[in-house]
């Protein structure tokens, strides 16, 4: 498309054109018209249409909301999780910091630490879900798919921290060994193989 | 005048007071759900099965609900306005005959509060006198969307009054009585002698000024929230609001009896059906068709109005009248 092409903005042909209805002009036409709108029986119609969505059984759009949820797209932004590895239970998040780094909305902070195994570990997690934009940067940016949304969106609290803490986000592990841990669905998710190609990371070279 | 008399008609106002009232808070929640389930919504669900107890959930709330009084409104006004919507509602029934005649252990008791021979007169001055409800209440709240509310008030009095009166002008000429028992008996035999089919455009015409006169859809310009927040009422909360509510379900329920009595036969039976069940099913229609028409229909404005009943309306209704003149003649 050329920049002039693209510049047009009259209407392109496609649109189409509405004849509107023309004024009358003199009385007898503006006395033709009241007939004519009294007499065409459009009123009625509308009638017939509330009356027939009334009489149609199960008709409602209506979700009685408490008891009934709509389905959640896997890729729904919501409030994030910390998965687990699949097999060991370990936490998935290696501390690299790209979250906290790429977060425009700088709402993400962590610490890390030297744990007794002299391996990298995250101490502190945090999201200030105040701030959070739900971009999903961090989701995306994540090399190991530990930081994900879940479809949890009904995040009223008393507190402002609620949900955002480390334990809170992290899948407890009680759940995790239930089998409970939802993979995250969509395009980026773990391969079905995923297992095989963890290995630890050695310490030495 | 005798005790009894006396007794009899204390018993019928304070039934009519309670069975009305009781009628016109049920029709609040026929409303609701009639409307949602005409714009696809389930209407009130959660209080009782369906959402039954709405409407004992809506009393709490009115009766407990503070009662404002704004500090530049005209005090006394603004607390007795809301008391004559109701008043002048229940004052016109007591001239509406509600069921046929019928007799309880050999007392032959008659369902209207007072056969008077001005009847359907009465109840037109009544009802046009609730008028004031609104009135004064927009008037004396210091608020501008309830000075408006009040202007269109009398822009609406002013215009659907003459389209009613000359509309029933018509029907009367023809029964020569302004009772509405006699009218009601001018019809009793059976289908083809009700007035309807004489006085179609009669029908049609008070129909509308009916829907002026309730403040219901078409004509709902005195408390239409788009354009002047709730009109009148507006400053108003708890049950000084109620009591609009009321009067305005009393209203509706006025205007369908005296269509069904004038019109539509009345309580004259039908085939088998007897004449009490057919005045409820005649007047379950005409609230039903108040609700069908709130969803389906848009609202116009004052201009519009006027337009209407003065230089459509009150001229058919005119030309009605000398019509049905020269044919009696």
């Amino acid at each position: 498309m050329s920049l002039e092409q693209f510049k047009r903005r009259d209407a392109l042909p496609g649109y189409i054109f509405y004849e509107a209805e023309k004024k009358p002009q003199n009385g007898w036409e503006s006395f033709k018209r009241v007939l004519k709108r009294t007499f065409k029986g459009e009123l009625f119609v509308g009638l017939w249409i509330v009356f027939r969505e009334m009489i149609k059984r199960g008709n409602s759009h209506t979700l009685s909301y408490p008891q009934e949820k709509l389905a959640i797209g896997p890729r729904y932004r919501a409030i994030h999780k910390l998965l687990r590895l699949l097999e060991s239970g370990n936490e998935r998040c290696i501390g690299c910091g790209l979250c906290e780094k790429i977060c425009i909305a700088k709402c993400i902070r962590m610490d890390t630490r030297i744990d007794e195994n002299s391996r990298k570990e995250v101490s502190q997690y945090t999201i200030n879900f105040g701030r959070c934009i739900f971009c999903g940067f961090c989701a995306e940016v994540c090399p190991e798919l530990a930081i994900v949304h879940s479809g949890e969106y009904e995040n009223a609290s008393e507190q402002r921290a609620h949900y955002a803490l480390k334990e809170d986000m992290l899948t407890p592990l009680d759940e995790f060994k239930a089998n409970k841990q939802k993979e995250f669905k969509g395009f980026g998710a773990l391969s079905d193989n995923a297992d095989s190609f963890v290995k630890k990371t050695p310490l030495a070279y | 005048m005798d005790a009894a008399l006396i007794i009899e008609t204390v018993i019928k106002a304070v039934l009519v007071l309670a069975v009305v009232a009781g009628l016109a808070g049920f029709a609040t929640y026929v409303e609701r759900k009639i409307l949602a389930f005409m714009q696809r919504r389930l209407g009130p669900m959660n209080v009782g099965p369906h959402g039954i107890l709405q409407l004992a959930a809506d009393g709490i709330k009115l009766f407990t609900k503070e009662d404002l009084v704004p500090q530049n409104a005209v005090a006394p006004i603004f607390k007795i306005a809301p008391v004559i919507a109701p008043v002048c509602a229940f004052t016109a029934m007591a001239a509406v005959p509600f069921f046929p005649e019928f007799t309880v252990f050999g007392y032959k008791v008659t369902p209207i509060i007072s056969d008077i021979n001005i009847g359907i007169l009465f109840v037109l001055g009544v009802a046009s006198a609730g008028m004031y409800a609104p009135l004064l209440a927009g008037m004396s709240s210091s608020n501008k969307w309830a000075l408006i509310g009040a202007a269109r008030t009398v822009i609406a009095l002013l215009s659907f009054e003459v389209v009613s009166g000359l509309a029933l002008l018509a029907p009367i000429m023809m029964i020569g009585s302004l009772s509405l028992i006699d009218i009601n008996d001018y019809q009793v035999g059976g289908v083809g002698s009700w007035l309807i089919w004489s006085q179609p455009v009669a029908f049609i015409l008070f129909m509308i000024a009916g829907f002026a006169e309730t403040n219901r859809t078409p004509f709902d310009l005195i408390e239409y929230e788009a354009e002047i927040i709730s009109g009148y009422a507006t400053d108003y909360s708890g049950m000084r609001w109620g009591l609009f509510f009321i009067g305005e379900y009393a209203n509706m329920i006025t205007v369908s009896l005296l269509v069904s009595l004038v019109f539509l036969g009345g309580y004259n039976p039908l085939w088998i059906i007897p004449g009490g069940i057919m005045i409820l099913l005649k007047v379950s229609f005409f609230i039903f068709l108040f609700l069908w028409v709130r969803a389906a229909w848009p609202h116009i404005r004052p201009d519009q109005l006027m337009w209407l009943c003065w230089k459509v309306l009150m001229p058919l209704a005119l030309i009605n009248i000398l019509i049905t003149g020269i044919v009696l003649i």
